[in-house]
């Protein structure tokens, strides 16, 4: 199949048994791959109302057809489950090389179903696949089980693994691979864990098919060459995500001390400029990517010295600004911590600085810490509560299960600074006078994520207490981002360098030997937006309006100083911006899908089961 | 193109491997990177850099080669496919590792300096 590596691999870690399945070109027709094929299989396959962390919940691995490919920043992969940090549907993207190699091996999507009776990991090298054991590696970091790998099998075998929050099954462990790149969002980490599976170790040798050669390098060389001209792509390169702290200061749109203000004095010590100058060793990237954006950092100091892939800007805002760090140094340590014990960052981070504000009001005292005082700004009080959450040991226990279990459990009134949306920790940009934003976050398919759609450029652009517009915006973003997630490629080409979208199709069409213009591929995204909302109509009995709120800080309590200081959001904005979103969408006014909308997107089948359901 | 030689600094090198899917489209219009003349080896997680190797037309190939299958053409060593009885003695005589085998192949191939890789890559650190 052109496009694609051809086949599906199940395998069901219960019984060991491993299938090799021809990859159905209904399912590429209509999702793609990605985050679509992720959409459509977890739908189809995972029975409604199951335990994420139990047996029948499945963890796919998938590429897209333009993974792999000579195609920008072609490197991207997905892992997608039935998310144990939000119990619903859950998936994350993670960039580096295994999204090229398993589609070299010849696959798109790999389906591990049950549980291993013993840590295991899959090996595959072309059409050899088997079941190994790894119980060598189960108590290891995940740096440290992958380097031990890459020792055993061999430079050229691409390694995804877990830490020990994996095998702890705690709700906000992620996959690591590539030395430092994560699945980080979702708790992915946490399902791999409980089927008992430390790794995923791939290498492929075959080529990939594609429709139309002549075609596919005019497309791709084209693509290459306006990166190759433009002067944004040396800037990003040279401070990658980071160069973006110095501008979310400005607006006040850096998360700080727990969401209560988006200004961080002493920014500058955590800015991309100041991270390149202390730490930066080399720029590392995804496959195909000629905009290294990746910043891999040594730290050297009288205490430590380790190596570490970032800290990215998620890490500098969530790990850094949130807890009121302003060491580039400690910052990195913490995201070493959280690299090797398999924690997302962005979670472990937002957890920390509701843990932080818990014992500033008392809600939680030295009793719960094991003597220690937490306090924002300090460095040992965050890798302390790393520690915790990641051992699970005293509070840790009860902050690893993320701030929307743990503010209920602790209850005087943490749930109103509890920064999550649908149970997953709101990353890295403040919103209390961002309505896109906050609608983004509101909206966003995974609970509270900024990459779905970063709309916050959207709010700075037109006016950032305008509502009109917002929603359609927000909507739209919501179709182009995911829409490189469905296809297998980074965004970043386009949302920083500016490569243009209409290179895209072009490319798509001669690869995959489809004839879809941009508004054809979009519809896709919408399709798959749909999908992934229908899940969570399908899982979450009470689902719809009240799911899509902000917490109730951004509502309540207004920022405390920087540039948006006395900002917050109202009500009415709330529900207007909702009210748009739903509208513009298809939905009802409750936040569901109207039978039109689905049927309109050859969602029939879905309308059928939602109904059978009683849920629509 | 063609290039007169080929200097690489590891230090500039990203990893991105956008010179081998180059070098594999350039010698079998295919989209494959382990089909590329050359080679990038990732050193993680220290000393955390990358290190590219590839060849620079020494010729001792050429030379452990009992078939005359690899001859000089203008300076560049290249692979006569049907002298090639695969007795990978090139593969051993190579100093940087840089001649080539690949499963769906039975004969060896190697960089004929068509320059593709020092085009594509994005940071010039494969460079002529």
């Amino acid at each position: 199949m052109n496009g694609y590596g051809g086949s599906v691999l199940r395998v069901n870690l219960s019984t060991g048994k491993i299938k090799k399945e021809p990859l159905d070109p209904r399912m590429a027709k209509d999702y793609f791959g990605g985050r679509g094929f992720a959409s459509y299989v977890l739908y189809k396959e995972v029975p409604a109302g199951i335990d994420p962390l139990g047996e029948e919940n499945k963890l796919l691995l998938i590429s897209g057809p333009l993974t792999g490919m000579f195609a920008p920043g072609a490197g991207k992969a997905t892992f997608a489950s039935k998310s144990p940090a939000t119990g619903s549907y859950g998936d994350s993207n993670v960039g580096g090389m295994i999204g090229a190699e398993m589609k070299y091996a010849g696959y798109d999507l790999i389906i591990f179903e049950g549980k291993a009776p013993k840590p295991t990991y899959l090996f595959i090298d072309d059409d050899k696949v088997e079941l190994r054991s790894a119980e060598p590696h189960w108590g290891k970091g995940a740096i440290t089980c992958e380097k031990a790998l890459k020792e055993e099998l061999g430079e050229d075998f691409q390694i995804a693994t877990i830490g020990q929050a994996g095998e702890r099954l705690i709700p906000i462990a992620c996959i690591h691979h590539d030395w430092g790149r994560q699945a980080g969002r979702t708790g992915v980490g946490a399902v791999m864990g409980s089927k008992n599976l430390k790794a995923i170790a791939v290498h492929g040798t075959k080529s990939v098919p594609v429709a139309d050669l002549k075609s596919y390098r005019k497309a791709y060389n084209k693509m290459f060459k306006f990166l190759r001209e433009s002067p944004a792509r040396k800037v990003w390169v040279d401070y990658g995500t980071p160069g973006v702290v110095e501008w979310a200061n400005e607006i006040g749109a850096f998360p700080t001390r727990n969401f209560s203000s988006g200004f961080l004095k002493g920014w500058e010590k955590v800015s991309g400029p100041t991270m390149r100058k202390e730490i930066v060793i080399t720029d590392k990237c995804c496959f195909a990517c000629p905009t290294a954006c990746g910043k891999y950092s040594h730290v050297k100091t009288k205490s430590r010295e380790f190596y570490v892939e970032g800290p990215e800007y998620e890490t500098i805002a969530m790990i850094g600004s949130d807890n009121g760090l302003d060491d580039i140094r400690d910052i990195a340590y913490a995201n070493y911590l959280c690299d090797e014990m398999g924690l997302d960052t962005i979670s472990a981070g937002n957890i920390a600085a509701f843990a932080i504000e818990c014992f500033n009001k008392g809600i939680i005292t030295e009793k719960d810490t094991g003597g220690v005082s937490l306090k924002f700004g300090d460095s040992e009080s965050v890798f302390h509560l790393i520690e915790l959450m990641g051992k699970q040991e005293k509070i840790g226990e009860l902050l690893s299960h993320g701030v929307k279990y743990a503010s209920e459990k602790l209850g005087q009134g943490s749930e109103k600074f509890a920064c999550h949306v649908k149970g997953l920790e709101i990353s890295g940009y403040e919103f209390h006078r961002a309505p896109a934003m906050a609608l983004a976050y509101m909206t966003a398919d995974i609970g509270a994520h900024h990459n779905r759609a970063w709309a916050i450029t959207y709010d700075i652009e037109v006016g950032r207490d305008k509502i009109e517009g917002k929603a359609e915006r927000v909507i739209l973003l919501q179709h182009i981002r995911p829409l490189f997630d469905i296809m297998g490629a980074c965004r970043l080409q386009w949302v920083e360098v500016g490569l243009p979208l209409d290179t895209y199709p072009p490319l798509f069409n001669a690869i995959t030997g489809f004839d879809l213009s941009w508004e054809d591929m979009l519809k896709t995204a919408e399709r798959v937006w749909n999908l992934t909302r229908c899940f969570w109509v399908r899982e979450v009995p009470d689902f719809g309006r009240s799911w899509d709120k902000p917490p109730a800080r951004f509502i309540e309590e207004p920022v405390t100083d920087g540039p948006t200081k006395g900002a917050k959001m109202s009500p009415k904005d709330v529900e207007q911006l909702l009210d748009d979103y739903y509208r513009l969408r298809g939905w009802n006014s409750n936040g569901i899908p109207t039978e039109d909308k689905l049927k309109e997107l050859g969602l029939e089948w879905v309308v059928d089961d939602l109904k059978k359901r009683g849920r629509l | 193109m063609t290039i007169k030689s080929l200097q690489t600094n590891d230090a500039l090198c990203t990893g991105c491997h956008i010179c081998q899917l180059a070098c594999a489209m350039c010698q079998f219009r295919e989209t494959n990177p382990k089909k590329g003349a050359l080679r990038i080896t990732g050193k993680f997680p220290s000393p955390g850099r990358f290190h590219i190797d590839v060849c620079n037309q020494c010729g001792d190939c050429a030379a452990a080669c009992p078939t005359e299958a690899i001859y000089k053409d203008n300076g560049v060593y290249k692979v006569n496919e049907e002298k090639c009885d695969y007795c990978l003695l090139c593969v051993d005589a190579c100093p940087y590792g840089v001649i080539f085998t690949h499963p769906s192949m039975n004969v060896i191939f190697k960089c004929d300096y068509c320059g593709l890789c020092v085009h594509y890559c994005p940071t010039g650190a494969i460079f002529e």
